[in-house]
């Protein structure tokens, strides 16, 4: 590719990114009465919103290969535990990250 | 309260809960800058596409795509379907940034998954102009993807301590969220089905192809089970 083809390539991701981002908003703008099922959705969406998000951090986790998805499951338990312990958002997600990061650099 | 202090109190507000953002985004956007200059691009590629793409995981697919033959169309159709979950963000935040003036634009460009999910959740002091968290919020996120981008472009050769596991704190800052949600809702049918059904998505479509048909599926699941959700969610 050359350069300019390139920086279109790039155009286009852009293009991508920004129609995901802006579409909801040109589709129900703030002056019209948004679809009761649309609002609805907006609130009833971000619980299940991050459930799909922890799915999509892990879904290059293979159980039948070696360490099994063990390192993913035993921070995850280990964030949940001491989350619901102290409650305090930043403490949980530290430990979790340095608990995964020795597990996959030391014993698996 | 003048204007200047109010912003830097946004400011402060914002900060703490971005931290764990800084880790990720620092990490993520080396690993991102090295990728894409170990790949023969010049080290303004990787700053370029953080300031204009602003989407981690359409960056990283950018790779390969730039790698390819030319071929536009297929880049629009990529992008499309790697960012569609943004769609559920932006159906999330229509109320939140309602009325946000020339901010809102700034806040719907820059909603990657980590800004949506503190915009989202946070719990904003009533003294703070909640305008101004969400797009410092954003803003800061930004500039740490940017420099993560930036500083593996330029010296991505020279760096080599061990971060493998690093980009956990991602992971493990979803499951923190999705843990208050769930400790704060009546109903927690929507935080099961947005596990099981994009885990089942995963298991018959693999990887690479289980997002979209996660999603159609989560709406008709929230539509079907409007009536019980509805009754957690307004009370």
């Amino acid at each position: 590719m050359t350069l300019t083809e390139q920086l279109i390539t790039i155009g286009m991701i852009v293009l991508g990114t920004v129609i995901t981002r802006f579409l909801p908003f040109v589709a129900f703008p703030g002056g019209k009465e948004t679809p009761k099922f649309i609002t609805y959705l907006g609130k009833a969406l971000p619980s299940a919103v991050f459930g799909l998000l922890i799915i999509y951090c892990l879904k290059n986790v293979n159980v039948f290969e070696f360490s099994h998805g063990l390192p993913e499951l035993i921070s995850i338990l280990l964030v949940v535990i001491i989350h619901l312990w102290q409650r305090k958002m930043l403490l949980s997600i530290a430990s979790g990250t340095i608990c995964y990061m020795l597990l996959v650099q030391t014993v698996f | 309260m003048s204007k200047n202090n109010a912003k830097i109190k946004a400011l402060a507000a914002a900060f703490p809960h971005t931290i764990p953002i800084l880790a990720g985004f620092l990490f993520l956007g080396m690993t991102y800058g090295i990728l894409i200059t170990t790949e023969g691009f010049p080290f303004w590629f990787p700053i370029l596409t953080s300031i204009f793409v602003f989407a981690g995981s359409a960056e990283f697919a950018g790779v390969s795509m730039l790698l390819g033959g030319f071929n536009p169309l297929q880049a629009l159709a990529m992008t499309l379907m790697i960012n569609a979950r943004h769609l559920f963000y932006g159906i999330s935040m229509l109320e939140k940034y309602k009325g946000m003036g020339a901010k809102k634009l700034y806040l719907i460009f820059g909603l990657c998954d980590e800004s949506f999910s503190i915009n989202c959740t946070a719990d904003i002091p009533e003294d703070v102009d909640r305008g101004d968290f969400m797009f410092f919020v954003t803003l800061l996120d930004q500039l740490y993807w940017i420099s993560g981008c930036t500083l593996g472009g330029i010296f991505g050769s020279f760096i080599s301590f061990n971060t493998e596991g690093l980009d956990f704190v991602m992971t493990a800052m979803f499951v923190v969220i999705f843990l208050e949600q769930w400790l704060k809702e009546k109903s927690h049918i929507s935080s099961i089905a947005g596990l099981a059904i994009p885990f089942l998505c995963l298991v018959i479509f693999g990887a690479d192809k289980f997002i979209i048909p996660s999603m159609i599926a989560l709406v008709f699941a929230l539509a079907l089970l409007r009536r019980p959700i509805e009754r957690g969610v307004n009370e």
